[in-house]
């Protein structure tokens, strides 16, 4: 076989939707013989061939959250929730990168947050909802009502000859994942040749971001090693409040915005403070990011292309905007 | 975009600031600067550290002596690679000498609670 460059093989196209991100995980499949026989040779080895799919990507709902930066509760997410069930192709999947619910002393209280949170996220109308614990979920008891509710909060499975990886970095209540979830990774991926394509999952940055803002993982170094040898290895993450994208090594990372209140540009801003709730234009701080990476056809070079779209007028109207974008996601 | 790499990451975390710290983990004592390094005393409380500012000087050498007044509070800086928990009933010391100038925001970083994420303090050095 032809010596072709195996990151092109996966192309995570994100289209952030303000609200959320869209990602089609579309591998060069359907092309020609080469790349075809590899993804033959990949579901050989990884027990399913890569088809593509598309799966969007929520964070940092906070439910049960009341305050000046978002007095709208959980507005923005049941209006996300309503977007991804109008989206004229059905995501396979729902990945939830953490916040799912404010934290509250009172367990009582935490704990109907944490139903809320799952009767709205249960309004999704696609085949699968994946989470994984945000330190306001999880930070306060270790993980227990988290556990009670979703079960574990590390774990992996495969869908479509990808394979995911949720890492759980808050519920050790300091911002690392442990050396306990590091040995877990390493067995999880031991099965997996180095071509395999791999979406982790988790709620804090893996990198130092913003370590004074605590955007950061301490051990995040440990899992960016262990995931080292892999060559299609995709990031996902939540926690900033704000839509990024960072390229380290050849990874990239991607943090989705937030489902509640903004937080700003660390490289401009002064303090971590959300960005002030404005009630004549509640979505001022939403936008749209459109991701190409490695796109199809097009030499395989290992850079991806970012597009803000700050939403117009035309948002408001509801979902006609982000329909647009999705018809050409191209733009 | 933003584009860098892990190793340049790691770097520049280590080299704005060469410190040399000491950790030791002694039960709570009455503050003694007469005959050692001078002593300042912080605390910790949801969700505040008081003092919340600190000067010091350039090369000298001083010892933060931590408690906490409610539940673990942690105390962290990357650039001047602190990293330390601070317990109910236990008192955090740490030694440090700073070589160099800035301000440094010193976070919890162990979560604490609905205001969790504004717990900080300055470290200021001359
Ligand atoms: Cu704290």
């Amino acid at each position: 076989m032809k010596d072709v460059d195996r990151r092109s093989f996966l192309k995570i196209a994100g289209t952030s939707l303000g609200i959320g991100v869209l990602y089609s995980a579309m591998p060069a499949a359907a092309a020609s013989g080469e790349v075809g026989a590899m993804f033959d040779a990949w579901g050989k080895k990884n027990g399913e061939r890569v088809t593509p799919f598309s799966f969007i990507q929520l964070s940092d709902a906070h439910v049960g959250f009341n305050g000046p930066p978002d007095p709208l509760g959980t507005k923005a997410f049941e209006r996300a929730v309503e977007m991804v069930n109008r989206l004229p192709q059905r995501p396979d999947l729902v990945l939830f990168t953490g916040d799912l619910t404010h934290d509250s002393e009172d367990k009582d209280v935490h704990s109907r947050r944490m139903k809320q949170f799952l009767e709205i996220s249960g309004r999704l109308n696609v085949p699968l909802v994946k989470c994984v614990p945000g330190e306001h979920d999880a930070g306060l008891d270790g993980g227990a009502l988290y556990r009670d509710f979703l079960k574990e909060t590390y774990y992996s499975f495969d869908h479509r000859g990808v394979h995911f990886v949720a890492l759980d970095n808050v519920s050790r209540a300091k911002p690392e994942v442990g050396p306990e979830q590091l040995a877990w990774l390493k067995k999880d991926l031991a099965r997996f040749p180095k071509s395999a394509p791999i979406v982790v999952f988790t709620h804090r940055p893996l990198f130092d971001l913003k370590p004074e803002w605590e955007w950061f993982t301490s051990d995040g170094d440990d899992v960016m090693n262990v995931l080292a040898p892999f060559e299609n290895v995709t990031v996902l993450y939540g926690h900033i409040h704000r839509d990024d994208e960072h390229e380290l090594g050849h990874v990239h990372h991607y943090a989705a915005r937030s489902l509640i209140f903004a937080f700003p540009d660390p490289e401009k801003a002064a303090e971590k403070k959300p960005i002030a709730f404005d009630k004549d234009q509640p979505f001022k701080n939403l936008g749209i990011r459109v991701v190409h990476e490695n796109v199809a056809g097009k030499p395989a070079v290992d850079t991806a292309s970012i597009e803000d779209i700050e939403l117009t007028a035309q948002e408001f109207s509801g979902i006609n905007g982000i329909q647009q974008i999705l018809r050409n996601p191209s733009l | 975009m933003i584009r860098s790499n892990l190793l340049k990451y790691s770097l520049a975390a280590t080299l704005p600031v060469t410190l040399m710290i000491v950790l030791t983990f002694v039960a709570p004592r009455a503050a003694r600067a007469d005959d050692g390094p001078r002593v300042i005393e912080i605390t910790a409380k949801r969700f505040g550290f008081s003092p919340n500012q600190i000067t010091l000087k350039k090369g000298e050498t001083v010892k933060l002596r931590l408690t906490t007044e409610d539940v673990t509070h942690g105390f962290f800086m990357r650039a001047l690679k602190i990293d330390e928990e601070i317990d109910p009933g236990k008192t955090t010391e740490i030694t440090l000498t700073p070589q160099t100038a800035g301000t440094f925001l010193t976070i919890c970083d162990h979560f604490c609670g609905a205001n969790h994420g504004n717990m900080n303090m300055k470290i200021v050095v001359e």
